[in-house]
């Protein structure tokens, strides 16, 4: 396993969670679709870094939004 | 509250505290109940429909106002110090994702001993990129020796916090050929070739690159300006170099940033940019005095950011994701696109907006969305 790196803050940078089995399957189930479906997300993004994924993780993203407050948002990891 | 609690599902944030925050002050829980619902429904009426053309009405929401911009960008000088590109061609060159981008600016924000204004000046000049041309005074060849003197300057060294030691060590790192010596108590660097037989012109080509030779501060910072924005001090720079910025101890790492997308998306990620691009547009539209949606440029840069990787506007960006071989071609260079597809044997599948009004179908869009959706056969 890679060594762990430390989480990259900034203020640009929304919280990133990597969802597990369970509340992925929720999720795909949800909105009947696939992890390819989803917005992607590099696997070498600095954002997660910290979080040791895999290819087709789920990553939520949540964000502050200037129209609703909070948003939250998924994105499937792919490889380079 | 319980009954806020049910409707957090239901209704973004920002609408449930702004219903909390004008609530009269003795509501019972039934009437509570009532305006809740009552803003819910309101909610859902505003809510963009499936199969509504959010983009259309985006492009054209942006397009409009941009039209108003162009007349009065050309000339925009004089502002403050440094000749910022706004207006159009930044817009352009946002939305465009250009690798190089015309001015390139990183706003510093400092830790909080440093924001308050003592010694800026002195910090935001150690950023800058600094060449050995700017310590010199005089360079002289001795033609009949092959020697070179170059004399310095003592009280720019200085005000950097060098020594004319420091400067001839790294002299002698960047020119490897040469022997440098610095003459005792003298601010003077006499300068050999290390090998007996060498030729005039190189010495002379030596005169030149010499100057060039990169002493101290960042590479890339051309030129720096220290402003007071608030209550609190911080640097504005042109030119940029985040990575290494980032790496100096006395800077505020969580506010700094450039107007280089590219840099943000290598060191703070996918999401950093969408926020960036939100951010940068703004500032233009805010500058011309131009009011347009917030959501139409959210959905500008979730487009550009869909893919994982920062994609532009154009042909070589998100036109070159599309899935489909006609909605390719219909964008720029049709024949190069039909030509590549016929030799891979590409398929289209018809699924999207432009290739059905080639073909003069129904597009699945609005009303025309259902029937693909319950498939009617």
């Amino acid at each position: 396993m890679a060594k762990k790196k430390e989480q990259v803050e900034h203020l640009l940078i929304p919280e990133h969670v990597k969802l597990n089995e369970k509340e992925k399957k929720a999720l795909l189930e949800k909105y009947n679709i696939e992890v390819k479906d989803l917005p992607k997300i590099l696997s070498t993004d600095s954002a997660i870094s910290h979080l040791d994924v895999e290819e087709k993780d789920v990553i939520k993203i949540i964000r502050k939004s200037s129209t609703a407050g909070t948003s939250t948002f998924y994105r499937g990891v792919i490889n380079e | 509250m319980k009954l806020f609690k049910e409707f957090e599902d239901k209704l973004p944030e920002n609408i449930l505290e702004e219903v909390k925050a004008n609530l009269p002050d003795k509501c019972s829980e039934s009437r509570t109940r009532k305006i809740l619902e009552a803003v819910y429904k309101e909610y859902k009426s505003s809510v963009a429909d499936p199969g509504e053309n959010v983009g259309l009405v985006g492009a054209e929401s942006i397009g409009e106002p941009g039209t108003q911009m162009t007349l009065n960008t050309f000339h925009f000088a004089g502002v403050s110090e440094m000749n910022v590109t706004t207006g159009l061609p930044r817009l352009i060159e946002i939305l465009d994702a250009r690798k190089t981008i015309k001015t390139e600016i990183t706003e510093i924000f400092l830790k909080k001993p440093y924001n308050e204004g003592k010694d800026i000046k002195e910090i935001a000049e150690s950023l800058k990129e600094t060449l050995f041309r700017s310590f010199l005074k005089e360079i002289s060849i001795n033609i009949a020796s092959l020697q070179m003197t170059i004399e310095l300057d003592e009280q720019k060294i200085k005000n950097a916090k060098l020594t004319p030691i420091k400067i001839t060590k790294i002299l002698e790192k960047s020119v490897k050929s040469f022997k440098f010596q610095l003459e005792k108590d003298k601010p003077i660097i006499n300068v050999k070739s290390s090998s007996k037989d060498i030729a005039l012109n190189e010495i002379y080509k030596l005169k030149e690159s010499i100057k060039d030779i990169f002493v101290t501060g960042i590479k890339g910072i051309k030129q720096v300006l220290p402003v007071k924005r608030g209550s609190e001090f911080m640097i504005v720079t042109a030119g940029t170099n985040l990575k290494e910025i980032l790496k100096l101890d006395f800077i505020d790492t969580c506010r700094t940033t450039s107007n280089n997308l590219y840099e943000i998306e290598k060191l703070f990620g996918i999401e950093a940019v969408r926020q960036a691009i939100m951010n940068e547009v703004m500032k233009v539209l805010d500058a011309q005095g131009i009011d347009i949606d917030m959501r139409h440029i959210m959905l500008v840069s979730d487009t550009m950011c869909m893919s994982g990787r920062l994609l532009g506007i154009n042909r070589y960006g998100i036109v070159k994701e599309k899935p489909s071989v006609l909605a390719r071609a219909s964008f720029e260079t049709p024949i190069k696109h039909i030509i590549n597809a016929s030799l891979r044997g590409e398929v289209d599948s018809l699924n999207s907006v432009i290739e059905n009004v080639m073909l003069n179908q129904p597009i699945p869009v609005g009303t025309g969305l259902p029937g693909l959706v319950t498939k009617v056969k």
